[in-house]
């Protein structure tokens, strides 16, 4: 099926960014914005715009009903959800199948193999990937067991916690049996759920992503990219290539991202996540994302492709126009995220109304952003204002372009974490490469010592 | 359509050799503005001026939004006595810390100057609204969900009816 018209239900950079690719390949894009979104720069350069709903994205953009009402209103032949919000909505892919609609991005079969992280580590195991080792605790007389196994320091993780909550570590096999007592009665008593599972604990981990393309049966690797600095488990920075890793293990982090690819018989742009732990000099599957990323340009950048045009060719229905050999990997990019938030007063989010917008031009830098002079930064919706995008022919010239280019960068009337990027790439460390998960956390204890950044300090 | 990223680089090659340090465009779509600074090096700004179309979406749903209530419609005057609590950012109101928990706090309770008496949701991220003060809570203005202004008044205590002070 050749598209003809596409819905875009989302917001921001994003929606700039499919919507220009729209455009390149004679589609026509068709907005469904929110209340808050109506004046946006996307739907001011959409060809047309369908109301969503009212500005909450509960009653909008994360509202399937509003987005498949806007689908048929719209009469369009896709729907484009971008990141976040029904990228990977399962409910959404359903309806627009029966709607007759194609919904850009993988099956809903493939959606539910891994939108659920233990089916998705079962299929991982399935597909020969090393996973982080552990297993769920039946009993604690067979925790010493399950231990020694898996070896110390480990992790004991409550089922029904997640995003960092009701992990706790032990180092020594004499404090495993107490430490799960403890863990068990503060799982029940915080979740509901008193059930725990044993993981090694990664002391030194890195964030590297393998972005994927296939059309359901050729599965295609764009390379890596490295997203470890990270606070609060939102990526600040990504790098592709990931710099500072062993050639072998990068490799083998393809290989096996591939293989997942190839095992769930994918279709359409996918990231798998590992882990690498540094220490052990190895690499743990993690998660798979169903979507295109907000890091995708990086990978853009150097392999030269256009995603969102891939993603629209497999979503029509047509094979890869290209195999693995034909991908070819040049320099080192780095995107920084340009968000409204203010770093010196504990990354305080920061709406308004911009009153200047002034970007970086120059060989080797792309600004992805939605805003402008005059533009609304509602207060419904996350921090990304701009994505901040150089490429060079090596690490060390695209950090120099970086530099330059975050200087030139000049937006009023809002707050932005600009400085923060910048006293990010004045720290040794960074501009080494190869920073693990942990190094932002130092980083932003080391420059709240110094007194240029309050840690900890209360909103409002 | 307006001027993508790759026409702005190729209308900077062409006049990176020139005499030239500032250009505007305007059309009927869009204004844009190229800069040339001290370090030679070139900023740009944009401004699409291209109105929405929009497509008459009768068809589509109409209905308020859920707990969409606006600031006006729940103008808190001034009240003798009576110290107001303020929402220190613009988003979501929230009076319990999850779905279906106990909110923080109900008219008649104590509370000290540190105590959590809601959370307010701005850019997707959960932030504390402290008392303030120590007293009781006199009234409550602001249902679980509303949306609330920057500096809307959410509660009163009256910080004569006892509470411990912090």
């Amino acid at each position: 099926m050749i598209l003809r018209r596409v819905l875009i239900a989302n917001r921001g950079e994003i929606a700039l960014r499919i919507l220009r690719t729209c455009r390149r390949l004679g589609i026509e894009a068709v907005l469904a914005a929110s209340d808050a979104d109506l004046a946006s720069v996307p739907a001011r350069l959409a060809d047309r715009v369908v109301r969503l709903g009212p500005p909450p994205p509960s009653a909008s953009y994360l509202d399937v009903d509003a987005v498949l009402a806007a689908a048929r209103t719209a009469d369009v032949d896709a729907v484009h959800p971008g990141y976040g919000f029904l990228s990977e909505n399962q409910r959404l892919a359903r309806a627009c199948a029966e709607a007759g609609i194609v919904f850009i991005g993988p099956t809903v079969k493939q959606l539910a193999a891994v939108g659920d992280k233990l089916e998705a580590r079962r299929h991982a195991v399935a597909a020969g990937l090393p996973v982080v080792p552990g297993g769920p605790l039946e009993d604690t007389a067979d925790a010493a067991r399950l231990a020694a196994e898996i070896g110390f320091p480990l992790l004991i993780k409550a089922v029904g916690g997640g995003g960092g909550r009701g992990m706790k570590q032990v180092h020594d096999p004499a404090a495993l049996a107490a430490t799960i007592d403890l863990a068990v009665a503060e799982a029940g008593a915080a979740f509901g759920d008193p059930r725990v599972y044993l993981e090694r604990f990664v002391a030194t981990g890195r964030h590297v992503e393998v972005q994927l393309i296939a059309d359901g049966e050729n599965v295609v690797h764009l390379g890596t990219r490295d997203c470890s600095v990270q606070r609060r488990y939102q990526k600040l920075i990504e790098e592709a290539p990931a710099p500072a890793l062993d050639p072998a293990l990068r490799e083998e982090m393809h290989r096996a991202a591939v293989a997942l690819g190839r095992h769930l018989a994918y279709r359409g742009l996918g990231t798998v996540e590992f882990l690498v732990d540094v220490d052990r000099g190895t690499f743990y599957f993690l998660e798979m994302n169903a979507r295109i990323q907000v890091e995708h340009p990086v990978t853009e950048a150097i392999t030269g492709l256009d995603l969102v045009a891939e993603q629209l060719a497999v979503a029509e229905g047509r094979p890869l126009s290209f195999g693995q050999a034909d991908v070819t990997f040049s320099g080192h990019a780095i995107e920084c995220r340009i968000n409204a938030e203010d770093w010196a007063r504990d990354f305080q989010p920061s709406p308004g109304t911009v009153t200047e917008a002034l970007w970086p031009l120059g060989e080797g830098i792309r600004i992805d952003t939605h805003l402008q002079a005059g533009a609304t930064v509602p207060p419904y919706y996350d921090s990304l204002l701009a994505k901040l995008i150089v490429h060079g022919q090596d690490r060390a010239e695209a950090l120099v372009r970086l530099r330059g280019a975050l200087t030139r960068c000049a937006i009023d009337g809002v707050n932005t974490n600009v400085p923060m990027h910048q006293a990010v790439l004045d720290d040794a460390e960074f501009a080494q490469g190869g920073v693990d998960t942990a190094w932002f956390t130092r980083f932003l204890r080391d420059h709240s010592a110094t007194g240029q950044v309050t840690v900890g300090g209360t909103h409002g | 359509m307006s001027i993508t990223g790759e026409d702005v680089q190729d209308i900077l090659r062409i006049i990176d050799d020139m005499e030239v340090d500032r250009l505007h465009v305007r059309t009927g779509r869009f204004e844009l503005s190229l800069r040339r600074g001290d370090d030679g090096e070139w900023t740009q700004s944009a401004r699409t001026t291209a109105q929405p179309v929009l497509v008459d979406d009768r068809a589509a749903r109409e209905q308020p939004a859920p707990g969409g209530a606006t600031p006006a419609d729940r103008a808190a005057p001034a009240r003798e006595g009576l110290t107001e609590v303020r929402t220190p950012l613009p988003g979501a109101f929230y009076r319990a810390p999850k779905p279906g928990a106990p909110p923080f706090v109900e008219i008649g309770d104590e509370v000290t100057e540190t105590t959590v008496v809601g959370i307010v949701e701005t850019m997707k991220l959960m932030n504390s609204v402290y008392a303030g003060a120590a007293g009781t809570v006199a009234d409550i203005r602001l249902g679980d969900g509303d949306f609330t202004e920057q500096g809307t008044v959410l509660m009163f205590i009256d910080t004569q009816a006892g509470g411990t002070a912090s």
